[in-house]
């Protein structure tokens, strides 16, 4: 009989989890994904792309429904998983209903910050996490022509493009005096304000908001220190906090999200955290990457293999606004580093490597990131990069070729990334 | 049907290089400039061409002449017509000399001037304002064997021809690098030896490229050849060689030659001890030289660039007299000269202490050339040679200086001397073809620009007394003149219009060679009467002739002396006693070294020709020492650093190039690189102005200097199209490179200091940069509409940057992609996929790429693209447009097949 595994959360992390399971102990537990939205597990990556329309709805879907039935998993999307007893092993949903685990799965992911500040109920303020938020964002474009985003990261920034895309005219706020700021360094990060403002953006920064105004819904947002800024729909991307009400009910430890040790699982036994809701040696990831790896480690220790998570290399590698931009490591580099740059503004490339020791220890690129899992690679093995030093920012074809045949590092062996 | 394309003919020309005088045909191309190719049919060189004549379709560009006559005002030179600057010559030619005296005003000519310019120029001087003080950068190169040929000829006549070293059995190469500085005699030589046996000797202090297929190479001691060509006389005399005869009937001072070589040299061992050569190799030479009559020695500028220049040439003529090998097939002494038209210049008279026609400062012939020229103002005696006129610049004694086609403040012994004195002048006049040299730079009052060559039109003598035309192929550019038709223009507006009525270059030629007849009856060798009526169409369509040319129909290959017949009072050739070699200065412990000058292969003179063309500049693109390894190593001086060589009247810092062919002793620097070509190699600086008592010319191979080395902490180099500048106290080379110019590099300044440095200098375009501080290095490039308009390459001396590949680069000036993410590695991308825009970005796997994968079936859909690939597998926000690519893909392969 095959034990009943319970994963509470459909996105992309769960999807991950269950796809790996099937690779590697088809048969062994009887799957059920419960989630909240009321559709099948979709790219999350990809949302501001079908807001700017570049891709449609259904080509986000991460599995087609024959597969999940393929597969044997229940699927019960649109229902709320409102408690846990973990003494009896039962999820309770919201609709009444429990459901018993052997071993229980926590992938209810993050959910968006909204600021302490007057007016952020107000209708036409919204948060940037699904696709209800994009049928909202959608809608506001179509009747209204100016908007504000609220945050100057990853996400705040794929929004902006997005409705930038769909016609709004879009300010985009950020509290620090650079967009990125925990994935690029000031110079990466001037670049992509150039990009994203050559889009028709409006960068405001060091700005810091005090309210969202308007009689009936938002109207402008009022920045401390004076100014202000019209906007008739208000995208609050500020930041994201791990969604743990859940684990709360079962007892589990959290701290800022659910603690886990290398083997994903939480203070209780048979319970397991991955994805944004998981907190590993005291991180939590907010990038799909780690959730990725986490669920291989996860589905690996399910199937009885001895798989242990130990933490990620922290690499961004996105398309912002349209613009590849990539980082790892100690990219800003901390005294006792040494900096090589290269850059040209006429192919609109930055890169910047963080050398120590005779080791990369960090890495940002921008516009050419083509090199970026090389880069992180040699930051991830501490490979010894000093005979290829003069060479190295310029690629691994050519970085390779320079070295004396005898000195050429073994091939790196592929990360198993592959479905 | 197309017509056949029309080509215009290949003009028949000369070479304006050495003095080999090698025949060139040229086809000018559409974009000004000309393909290039040597003369089948001219009897100097059948076809062959050097590295030098082979890049003259490179230096024909527009980019560095000068178009239109420009005069000083205000302190700076500003365009002007030629009605004005020709105006402003004549009046100042003329006030000078009647304020202060004809001898108040100078010309200092060139060996790249066409007999015919240098005609007009000494015929106003010395019979219309009444001075000799004409004179010429030959002074620097061959006044030595002139005056050698006059004292022992009469006449300054070269005996033999170039068919000559086709047939001798040995050829004696003295002083002479003819491998790099007469490359096509030199492989006529290596034929000689291929095919008949022929041998060859080099004696030169320098171990040079012609050293290498020597049979016996003898390191002279510098300055020491008269010693070992009177120890030759003596060897010759013990062993009976000689041709008493000969001898007897042709020559006078026999007996006191060779007393005097006695004296000097008696015996073999005493001549090695002076020579600085072994006992057996001294042997050697005088068994061949004795043992073989079919002996050639030739001479060029090791022999003539001496304060003892003129007996070196007395001891080499003195063995060939007493042995009565001259004027003979195969047999003789042998002056290479070393430029174009010098030659023509000595014909013409040229020199300040020649007439004109090969006639001196005589009453008789005075009178003689001042009735042939229907002038009043004749010059009575000889003039203020090189060296000297500029020390009367100096002392403000000659006031007026018409300087033509030469670069004086870089050639002349202490340079910097002569830059100072010329800025001394009152009226400085330089026709040139060029905008910018170290002479135009020095105060020019009135520059005035000449026809170059590929524009000119008249004629050559070669170092065998042949005459060729050099012809044009090319329009004049802007306002440009040949240089009689300026020197004419002068003297018509100085009120001598009738002596100059002259029309065109054949005018000019037709009365130069009436001139050589002119009561000559057989007393001067050099007579062309025979050419004095061609017609117009006869001088364009003039074949290379030899003189003496007495009749229309000359002899091929005409020799002098064989039979006696000198150009002496009694007939016979003077053997003269040589004084006891010495250089001129002594070394001491301040300056111990001896500083030799000369040629390198693939540049000319001052660099204003070949240094426009980039394959000649390829070659040693760096000024350099050349320094013997065990001084190098006392001197703590390392190969591929930097030098400051020192003498008593300036210094240079130059690249070091350590060669066991260097004398121990002695350093090796080349003349070529100006102040415009280079920061601090102007080489002249350095030569001392010592100059031999006959000829006056300056003994350039052996100033006394000493060499310490220089560190640089940074290397590098910048490429740009325009003419850069760089900072002082920066070190730089400038070297020619397709589409701009190159510089070489080396400087204290830091890398951070390049980068304000470059950001300044190629202010307004698009950057691209390579910043490593710590491991000191920044490299730029600069882009203009997506163009490689420049860049700056600085690194660590140890590791300075290479430019090879940038270079190619920048020539090609459209930079693919992939070539210019690499660039600033300076090392080639050749060979590495452009992977294009990424896709995928968590796998950086480009569109190319996909497109590739997919184009040759490794994959087919989304899913075999992850599976080849791995794109689209991690995070799978690219799986859309993996998907679009897919879809794109089946398009055009329906549309392919469609198509078909």
């Amino acid at each position: 009989m095959s034990e009943p595994l319970v994963i509470i959360g459909n996105g992309m992390a769960a999807a991950k989890l269950v796809e790996e399971l099937n690779a590697r102990a088809l048969g062994r537990y009887a799957v059920c994904v419960i989630g909240d939205e009321p559709r099948l597990a979709y790219n999350r990556v990809l949302l501001s792309s079908v807001l700017a329309r570049e891709v449609s709805r259904g080509d986000i879907e991460l599995k087609a429904a024959g597969w999940w039935r393929a597969h044997g998993v229940t699927l019960l999307y649109g229902h709320r998983a409102v408690s846990i007893d973990a003494d009896i092993r039962r999820v309770k949903l919201a609709n009444g209903a429990t459901l018993p685990f052997g071993k229980l799965v926590l992938a209810t992911g993050s959910k968006a910050i909204r600021l302490n500040v007057p007016g952020m109920d107000m209708p036409g303020v919204i948060t940037f996490r699904d696709l209800a938020d994009v049928a909202s964002m959608e809608q506001a474009a179509k009747t209204h022509r100016r908007a504000a985003v609220i945050g100057g990261g990853l996400l705040g920034l794929e929004a902006a493009y997005g409705l930038a895309k769909a016609g709004m005219q879009v300010s985009v706020i950020h509290l620090m005096d650079r967009l990125m700021e925990r994935q690029l360094d000031a110079r990466a990060s001037a670049m992509l304000k150039s990009a994203v403002e050559a889009k028709g953006i409006e960068v405001h920064l060091n700005a810091e908001t005090a309210a969202i105004k308007g009689p009936h819904r938002a109207e402008k947002v009022l920045l401390k220190g004076g100014g202000e800024i019209a906007a008739d729909l208000v995208v609050v991307a500020a930041g994201i906090r791990a969604n743990s009400d859940l684990a709360a009910t079962a007892g589990l430890t959290i701290n800022r999200g659910i603690a886990v040790d290398d083997h994903m699982q939480s203070s209780k036994a048979d319970i397991y955290a991955i994805g944004e809701c998981a907190e590993h040696r005291g991180t939590c990831y907010g990038l799909v990457e780690p959730a990725y790896e986490q669920a291989r480690v996860l589905a690996g220790h399910l199937a009885g293999q001895n798989a242990a998570y130990q933490g990620s290399v922290l690499a961004t590698n996105l398309k912002v606004s349209g613009v590849n931009v990539y980082s790892a490591g100690d990219f800003i580099g901390a005294p006792g580093t040494e900096n090589i740059v290269l850059s040209d503004p006429g192919l609109g490339s930055y890169k910047k490597l963080v050398l120590k020791d005779g080791k990369l220890a960090g890495a940002v690129l921008f516009g050419d990131t083509a090199d970026g899992l090389w880069y992180s690679e040699l930051i991830r093995l501490g490979t010894p990069v000093a005979a290829m030093r003069g060479d190295l920012i310029f690629g691994r074809a050519l970085a390779e070729r320079s070295l004396p045949k005898a000195e050429s590092p073994k091939p790196l062996p592929p990360k198993d990334m592959a479905a | 049907m197309n017509a056949p394309a029309q080509h215009p003919p290949a003009v028949r020309t000369t070479c304006p290089y050495c003095g080999v005088g090698c025949g060139v045909l040229a086809k000018p191309d559409s974009h000004g400039g000309a393909v290039i190719a040597g003369d089948p049919e001219h009897p100097a060189n059948f076809g062959r061409l050097c590295s030098k004549g082979s890049a003259l379709g490179e230096t024909l560009g527009p980019e560095t002449r000068l178009l239109h006559p420009m005069v000083q005002s205000g302190g700076a030179l500003v365009r002007t017509s030629w009605d004005h600057a020709l105006d402003r010559v004549a009046n100042g030619f003329a006030r000078t000399a009647r304020e202060h005296g004809p001898d108040s005003v100078a010309f200092y000519l060139s060996g790249q001037l066409l007999s015919e310019d240098y005609y007009v120029a000494n015929k106003l001087m010395k019979g219309f304002i009444g001075t000799a003080n004409v004179d010429t950068n030959s002074r620097l190169c061959m006044a030595s064997s002139v005056a050698g040929h006059r004292r022992a000829f009469g006449a300054d006549t070269v005996p033999g021809c170039y068919a000559d070293l086709d047939r001798a059995d040995l050829i004696v190469l003295v002083g002479s690098n003819a491998a790099w500085c007469h490359p096509v005699l030199y492989q006529r030589m290596m034929a000689n030896k291929r095919e008949r046996g022929a041998k060859l000797i080099v004696i030169d202090p320098r171990r040079t490229a012609t050293a290498e297929e020597a049979d016996l190479f003898l390191a002279v001691a510098p300055g020491m050849d008269t010693a070992l060509f009177c120890g030759l006389l003596v060897h010759l005399s013990e062993t009976q060689a000689f041709d008493f005869a000969y001898i007897d009937v042709h020559t006078t001072g026999f007996a006191e030659a060779l007393t005097r070589a006695q004296d000097i040299a008696p015996d073999v061992k005493k001549t090695a001890t002076l020579t600085g050569l072994a006992t057996a190799d001294v042997a050697r030479f005088f068994e061949m030289f004795t043992s073989t009559p079919k002996v050639v020695t030739c001479y060029s500028q090791g022999v003539n660039q001496s304060a003892q220049g003129t007996d070196k040439v007395t001891s080499i003529i003195n063995c060939h007299l007493a042995t009565g090998r001259i004027g003979r097939a195969g047999m003789g002494p042998f002056s290479l000269t070393g430029q174009p038209n010098a030659m023509g210049g000595r014909e013409v008279g040229g020199l300040a202490n020649q007439l004109a026609a090969h006639m001196t400062f005589g009453h008789e012939s005075v009178d003689r050339v001042g009735r042939f020229w229907n002038a009043k103002a004749m010059a009575r005696r000889e003039g203020l040679k090189a060296v000297d006129m500029f020390d009367a610049i100096s002392r403000g004694e000659i006031k007026a200086l018409w300087v033509m086609a030469t670069n004086p403040a870089v050639s002349l012994p202490r340079a910097g001397h002569v830059r100072a004195a010329l800025e001394k002048l009152d009226l400085l006049v330089i026709s040139d073809n060029v905008a910018g040299n170290d002479t135009v730079r020095a105060n020019a009052h009135v520059l005035l620009p000449a026809a170059a060559w590929g524009e000119k039109d008249g004629t050559v003598t070669n170092s065998e007394r042949r005459i060729s035309r050099q012809r044009a192929f090319l329009p004049l550019p802007g306002e440009a003149k040949p240089d009689w038709w300026i020197v004419t223009q002068v003297a018509r507006r100085m009120g001598f219009a009738e002596a100059f009525a002259y029309q065109s270059a054949a005018d000019v030629f037709r009365e130069h060679a009436a001139l050589s007849a002119f009561e000559n009856h057989g007393t001067r060798a050099f007579d062309i009467g025979g050419l004095a009526s061609l017609s117009d169409d006869e001088f364009d369509g003039l074949k290379p002739v030899q003189w003496p040319a007495r009749t229309a129909t000359p002899h091929e290959d005409s020799r002098f002396f064989a039979e006696g017949g000198f150009f002496t009072p009694d007939g016979k050739a003077r053997m003269i006693a040589p004084e006891m070699p010495r250089p001129h200065a002594a070394l001491s412990p301040e300056f111990p070294f001896r500083l030799n000058t000369g040629r390198i292969r693939d540049q000319w003179h001052t660099m204003t020709r070949t240094g426009l063309s980039p394959k000649l500049g390829g070659h040693l693109p760096e000024p350099f020492v050349e320094v013997h390894p065990d001084d190098a190593m006392q001197a703590g001086l390392v190969a591929g650093g930097f030098a400051r060589v020192t003498s008593p009247y300036g210094s240079c810092v130059l690249k070091v190039i350590i060669s066991e062919g260097q004398r121990c002793g002695s350093l090796f620097a080349p003349i070529h690189w100006s102040g415009e070509t280079a920061s601090s190699a102007r080489i002249g600086e350095l030569v001392t102005p010592a100059t031999d008592p006959y000829s006056g010319q300056p003994e350039a191979k052996a100033t006394p200097a000493t060499i310490e080395p220089v560190a640089f902490k940074y290397r590098g180099f910048a490429l740009s199209r325009g003419r850069l500048s760089l900072p002082e106290p920066t070190w730089w080379a400038r070297a020619a490179v397709a589409r701009g110019q190159g510089l070489l590099l080396a400087s204290n300044d830091t890398p951070e200091a390049w980068r304000a440095i470059s950001a300044s200098m190629f202010a307004g375009t698009e950057i691209a940069e390579f910043v490593d501080a710590i491991g000191d290095i920044y490299r730029m490039a600069a882009f203009a509409d997506g163009r490689l308009v420049g860049c700056l390459f600085v690194g660590p001396s140890g590791n300075a940057p290479q430019w090879d590949v940038v270079k190619s680069l920048f020539e090609a000036e459209a930079v693919g992609e992939t070539q210019r993410r690499g660039m600033l590695s300076g090392k080639s991308t050749d060979g590495i996929a452009d992977p294009g825009p990424v896709v995928c970005a968590c796998f950086g796997v480009g569109l190319n790429t996909i497109c590739n994968a997919l184009a040759d079936g490794t994959a087919a859909n989304v899913e075999s693209i992850g599976k080849a690939l791995r794109a689209g597998t991690n995070c799978g926000s690219c799986l859309p447009e993996l998907k679009k690519l897919v879809s794109q893909r089946s398009v055009d392969h329906v549309r392919a097949a469609q198509a078909v």
